[in-house]
């Protein structure tokens, strides 16, 4: 798993934040808690931290971490522990695009190293890191589930799938036009949740 | 139609709605189910189709659910493993794309049959849009008064929620799912207790794949009997094979169980053949966990009789010279493809995917994948390839979960398939290193941290 350590994680600092959901969010999570039993309300766990991640800054910070707690009635290291077990939620800030490119077998049969070593090259970073103007990170992924369309990546959870350094090209370029005009993803965790 | 079952309507535009899926026939398996059988008949039609869990382990549907524990006054839950990580499986999303109401109305016979009243749809978290699908499907479903209190007037009532997971591929593992579920770290448990007594909140739960689930329905409206005679022997009904790596039509198949496997890799209507007119090496018929085999032994049994694609005939030769029908992830390798890297790659994913719980399953990951970078890299030594084996063998059966067994058994079928190739990286270094084997791209990956034994790979 992502054997993140979080006690030497660098990020891993209390900045004593005041971090909160907007109201409309904070019904949503209501809602979500709602539909486990009395007492299991630790099962809206990941659903909620999917919508922390998403409205409140990009990543986990120890401060939403702690107000996630807070709402489901939970202890931090909690919180902590399931945030550093699952490869979806960031402990660091994060590019406002985070593109994460599949390396797994089928994948890396149809050139998804090729794609990776596209996106190094153009973006000038290693997986792991942002580029210097904070709209790209780039990071490697196992399988998405999508081998049939390899190579595959995803940007913020969107799929883009038979991948050519073309297209990877055309995808960065729309990425910075979007991000000119501060347009982030189609559709948010909340909207997903009727 | 061509023998298709859960496929049949896949074409039809705005199936994926509720009204234009009830307009062809959809939801009429419920009403019946609902309204004519009690939940012991539709249990029994689920045993007489012969039905057997489209996961991967392919148990038994209907005798998985008569284990459920009907004794306890505890609450009982059905779960749907949508959390498809499996590498090479991408048939579960197909189905929750086109067809999201085709798996709720197996939920919602399955939960009547079960005696449920909650359902949850565990799905993994990179699957965000088929979330918003999903809800989207439930809602209509509850409009139409076939989810929610009083069933179409009946006594049975019914919740699904939909549940995101977050990336991990252990939580396809039935005990990490539930504790998954429960909003905790993704470690399977001891089993037994297994969940049909002590599931989801420590009450009886039947865990089963969005594929199986989706057969439901179908079931019911032909009778199970009508269902054991489509396939062969023990192998009923039709199974969703999701083929990808050089073929000429990678996607999304449901074929006939029997199907010779030659038919599926090189008829037009199926993968069409290797790409690029190059010849097949091997296959990995049912996701990656699954025994590698060469060409000749995929297509034919050491006895030389035609395999086919049903659980029976690919496990035919056992380790020695077969392999299993899993998840129906077809990953197909040609003449070109290294074996080796192949290997290192699936091992670096097992590796990284290891909860950690059990020392063989997190040390001997780390351990084959750090020999086979050795080997792929020029660097290895003749001993390194039955060290391989001897570390494979003492990860098998020594672990909680079968996901030690996933890692072990692509190593050793690789060697015992291909260890020619294995020695020639050995043999020839410099030609290995000078072939264009691409670098290993992830160097984030080769900053594994101390395991805490002291031993550092890297
Ligand atoms: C490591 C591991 C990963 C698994 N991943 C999945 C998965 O993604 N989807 C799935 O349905 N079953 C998966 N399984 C199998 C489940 O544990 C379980 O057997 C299955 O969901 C039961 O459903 P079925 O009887 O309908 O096949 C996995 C098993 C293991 C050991
Ligand atoms: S076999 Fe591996 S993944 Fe399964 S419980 Fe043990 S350490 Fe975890
Ligand atoms: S291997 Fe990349 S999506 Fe499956």
């Amino acid at each position: 798993m992502e054997h993140n350590n979080i006690i030497n994680h660098p990020q891993f600092v209390k900045e004593g934040k005041q971090v909160s959901f907007k109201p409309e969010t904070l019904k949503k999570v209501q809602d979500l808690m709602k539909r486990y039993p009395e007492g299991r309300q630790k099962s809206a766990l990941l659903p909620v931290l999917h919508i922390a991640q998403e409205e409140l800054g990009g990543y986990l910070s120890v401060d939403v971490m702690d107000y996630v707690a807070s709402l489901l009635g939970l202890q931090p290291i909690e919180v902590y522990e399931v945030a550093t077990f699952y490869s979806m939620f960031y402990l660091d800030k994060m590019g406002k695009y985070v593109i994460e490119v599949c390396q797994t077998g089928p994948c890396a049969l149809s050139g998804g190293e090729q794609i990776l070593a596209h996106l190094q090259e153009m973006l000038e970073i290693m997986p792991g890191e942002t580029t210097s103007d904070g709209i790209f990170t780039l990071k490697t992924v196992e399988c998405l589930g999508s081998c049939g369309t390899a190579p595959v990546l995803q940007v913020n959870t969107d799929f883009h799938e038979k991948l050519t350094p073309g297209k990877v090209d055309k995808l960065l370029e729309d990425l910075r036009e979007y991000a000119k005009h501060d347009k982030s993803d189609d559709s948010t965790w909340v909207e997903k949740f009727c | 139609m061509g023998g298709k079952v859960l496929l049949a309507n896949v074409d039809i535009p705005g199936i994926r709605g509720f009204d234009t899926y009830r307009a062809h026939g959809g939801y009429i398996a419920v009403e019946k189910a609902l309204r004519e059988m009690t939940a012991t008949e539709v249990s029994l039609e689920v045993h007489k189709s012969g039905l057997r869990g489209r996961g991967g382990a392919g148990f038994p549907t209907g005798l998985k659910w008569s284990f459920l524990d009907r004794k306890s006054d505890k609450p009982r839950y059905l779960v749907c493993n949508a959390d498809e990580s499996e590498p090479g499986t991408f048939k579960d999303r197909y189905l929750m794309h086109h067809l999201p109401h085709l798996l709720l109305e197996g939920l919602i016979i399955s939960s009547y049959a079960l005696g449920v009243e909650t359902c949850y749809i565990y799905i993994r978290g990179e699957f965000k849009y088929l979330v918003g699908v999903l809800e989207k499907a439930i809602k209509e479903a509850y409009q139409h008064g076939f989810l929610g209190e009083r069933i179409l007037g009946t006594g049975f009532s019914l919740k699904i929620y939909v549940h995101p997971g977050a990336g991990a591929y252990i939580c396809g593992e039935e005990t990490a799912l539930l504790e998954s579920l429960e909003g905790k770290r993704g470690n399977p448990r001891i089993k037994p207790p297994f969940p049909a007594f002590k599931g989801l909140y420590g009450c009886p739960t039947v865990v089963n794949n969005v594929e199986t689930l989706a057969a439901v329905g179908p079931i019911i409206n032909m009778g199970g009997e009508a269902y054991a005679k489509i396939g062969r022997g023990r192998s009923t009904g039709t199974k969703l094979i999701s083929a990808c790596g050089h073929i000429n039509n990678p996607g999304v198949y449901e074929i006939e169980m029997g199907l010779p496997v030659e038919d599926f890799i090189y008829a037009p209507r199926y993968c069409g053949g290797i790409a690029n007119d190059k010849l097949l090496k091997a296959v990995i018929p049912g996701g990656s966990s699954v025994p590698i085999l060469p060409a000749d032994l995929i297509l034919n049994t050491a006895q030389g009789e035609q395999r086919l694609m049903t659980f029976e005939s690919l496990a035919e030769g056992d380790f020695e010279s077969g392999t299993m029908l899993g998840s129906g992830g077809f990953i197909v390798l040609d003449e070109d493809a290294c074996i080796v890297r192949n290997t290192l790659n699936l091992t670096r994913f097992y590796r990284h995917e290891s909860c950690g719980q059990c020392s063989p399953c997190r040390e001997g990951t780390g351990w084959m994948e750090k020999v086979l970078h050795r080997i792929e890299h020029g660097e290895g030594k003749m001993s390194d390839i039955d060290l391989l084996v001897r570390v494979a063998k003492n990860i098998e059966g020594n672990t909680i979960c079968p996901l030690g067994d996933a890692a072990a058994w692509p190593v050793a079928s690789a060697i015992r398939h291909f260890r020619r190739e294995f020695v020639y990286h050995v043999k020839f270094p410099e030609v290995v290193k000078n072939i264009d084997h691409g670098a290993i791209q992830s160097d984030t990956e080769l900053l594994i941290p101390d395991s805490g034994t002291g031993i550092k790979y890297w």
